[in-house]
């Protein structure tokens, strides 16, 4: 199989193409090992950070923006977004803190981004 | 009290301005925020992709912006929010900055120098003027983002977007996230002004179609917007093809067509400014032309990454600092100047003395230009040079000059051009 591809790893953006089964790839036209690594990982298993907003009562706004902690199976980003969009937080929420643990069993777990002080 | 260094502006280039004036020996140094907290635009961009250059991670902007804010607060940097500042007046080594608030009400700030970081804002559907009425349903890409992402509204559910800027692909993919559908992206350039990251995995990871070199040249709908009619334009007048029309219904049209630096104050105060950047004209060290005035950000220039917005802001910071020290030389040496293929330069002058190692001249390219050289000509001579695979609108170049190098010079103008590459001989 072939594929052409534009590189996300940097602002480059090199245009790569990869070809071979797997086990067996070859990546060309990338500058960097990140670029071969990206390319592999898009033929075989592409994964994607999800950020978003959930909820958040008690706070200075009305959402607070979250993001999975590690990419996730591109396949699965709309069936997440459906977990994710059912959360309700109250402040105070601290950056960092787990608002989801291992999300859809990808292992991943969907953390807060921002800090948000209570607010009455 | 007398300030040290005011700041006006408490997002991305204020904060990092903040930290290195304070760092660098500034003793009082206040922040001026309009909004009700700190970080600008970067508590709205809840995606990732910020701090690659800068952490060497990606974060999201309120983590990017988080980061500064709690250096802020460890250094106890002092900072007044909701707060709008009026006017800026000059009394030589004295300056005035006349400021309202709801608790204060107007108040006036005396301070011995002042960094402008008010950043930038969109430009909207009057600045472009699209035919048709005017209904609900048309925001700027940002408006919308700010209703989504902070406000928690929905701006809509079928959605065209015009323009290829990066808050355009960016709004894109965040309103398919949330469920509405994005129907295409025009650009009325044959390229995108967006970073590749962005055009990859915002529009080709959802199938969003980018049509380039078409605009939009009509809206319908009186209440609400019902459709755009979708026109091919030209690609060297820009102008659109007559029978090219094609009608999309929608409810939502998203506009990214462009940031305008926010100088309003600065030119109030005569603050010289660049026609090319709309943004002050400013040193190595960001000052500007009045002493003891310094910009860095959006303001100066639109930047495409943040990582770059802190890395200007900190030469401001350290520019204050040594300002309000008597140690900021103000002899000039170099002028620069946007050749061909290059729209502007900054900064635009440089007083060598004040340069450590380096200096970084920031510039973007007018179009697409594979394989070509960006060279620095001084004058009459090649003094450096920068390669690159691709040089693109959407993507700043960053030409490092050594200081040792331009002290071998004299006095002059630095052009920066863009030159196609030599074809590489074969040997046989």
């Amino acid at each position: 199989m072939k594929k052409d591809m534009t590189c996300i790893m940097c602002p480059i953006g090199c245009q790569m193409t990869i070809e071979g089964s797997e086990g067996n790839y070859t990546v060309t036209g990338n500058s960097c090992k990140n670029g071969e690594k990206y390319a592999i990982e898009e033929m075989t298993a592409p994964k994607r950070i999800i950020p978003t907003t959930v909820v958040v009562k008690d706070a200075l706004i009305a959402r607070c923006p979250v993001k999975t902690a590690a990419p996730v199976p591109k396949e699965k980003i709309f069936d997440i977004m459906d977990v994710i969009n059912k959360v309700v937080l109250t402040a105070p929420v601290h950056i960092g803190d787990v608002v989801i643990k291992d999300v859809l069993d990808t292992g991943v777990d969907v953390v807060a981004t921002k800090t948000m002080p209570r607010v009455n | 009290m007398i300030y040290n260094v005011v700041i006006l502006g408490g997002g991305p280039a204020g904060l990092a301005a903040a930290v290195a004036a304070k760092k660098e020996g500034a003793e009082n140094v206040l922040i001026l925020e309009r909004d009700r907290e700190l970080g600008g635009i970067l508590n709205q961009c809840i995606h990732n992709g910020f701090g690659l250059h800068t952490f060497g991670e990606q974060l999201t902007g309120p983590e990017y912006a988080e980061r500064y804010i709690n250096e802020v607060v460890q250094l106890k940097i002092p900072y007044e929010l909701n707060t709008m500042v009026l006017d800026l007046e000059d009394h030589g080594e004295l300056k005035i900055i006349h400021a309202i608030n709801e608790e204060k009400g107007y108040f006036p700030i005396e301070t011995e120098s002042v960094i402008l970081t008010m950043g930038c804002r969109e430009r909207t559907a009057g600045a472009i003027g699209i035919p048709g009425y005017r209904p609900a349903g048309v925001y700027t890409a940002g408006a919308a983002q700010r209703f989504m992402n902070m406000e928690g509204y929905m701006a809509g559910k079928e959605a065209v977007i015009l323009g290829s800027g990066d808050i355009g692909l960016i709004m894109a993919r965040r309103m398919t996230l949330e469920g509405a559908h994005v129907q295409a992206v025009c650009e009325i350039m044959p390229h995108s002004n967006g970073l590749v990251r962005n055009v990859v995995q915002c529009l080709d990871d959802y199938d969003i179609p980018l049509k380039l070199s078409h605009t939009i040249s009509f809206i319908h709908g009186k209440d609400r917007v019902e459709g755009v009619t979708v026109m091919k334009v030209d690609k060297e007048t820009l102008k659109p093809i007559p029978g090219t029309e094609e009608f999309i219904k929608c409810d939502t049209l998203l506009l990214s067509v462009g940031l305008i630096p926010e100088n309003e104050i600065t030119r109030k105060a005569e603050v010289a400014i660049d026609g090319k950047t709309n943004g002050p004209v400013v040193g190595e060290l960001r000052q500007t032309n009045m002493p003891g005035v310094f910009a860095c950000g959006n303001v100066v220039q639109v930047h495409d990454l943040v990582d770059f917005v802190s890395e200007e802001s900190v030469l401001a910071g350290e520019g204050a600092a040594k300002y309000i020290k008597g140690e900021l030389d103000t002899e000039i040496n170099f002028d620069t100047k946007n050749g061909d293929g290059i729209s502007y330069v900054v900064p635009q002058h440089v007083a060598l003395k004040n340069v450590e190692d380096s200096i970084t001249f920031y510039m973007r390219v007018r179009k697409v230009f594979p394989n070509h050289t960006v060279k620095a000509y001084l004058n009459g001579e090649v003094i450096a040079k920068k390669n690159a695979p691709k040089f693109l609108p959407a993507e700043m170049v960053n030409f490092k000059i050594k200081r040792s190098l331009l002290e071998k010079y004299p006095n002059g103008e630095i052009t920066f051009i863009v030159e196609e590459k030599p074809e590489k001989k074969i040997k046989l």
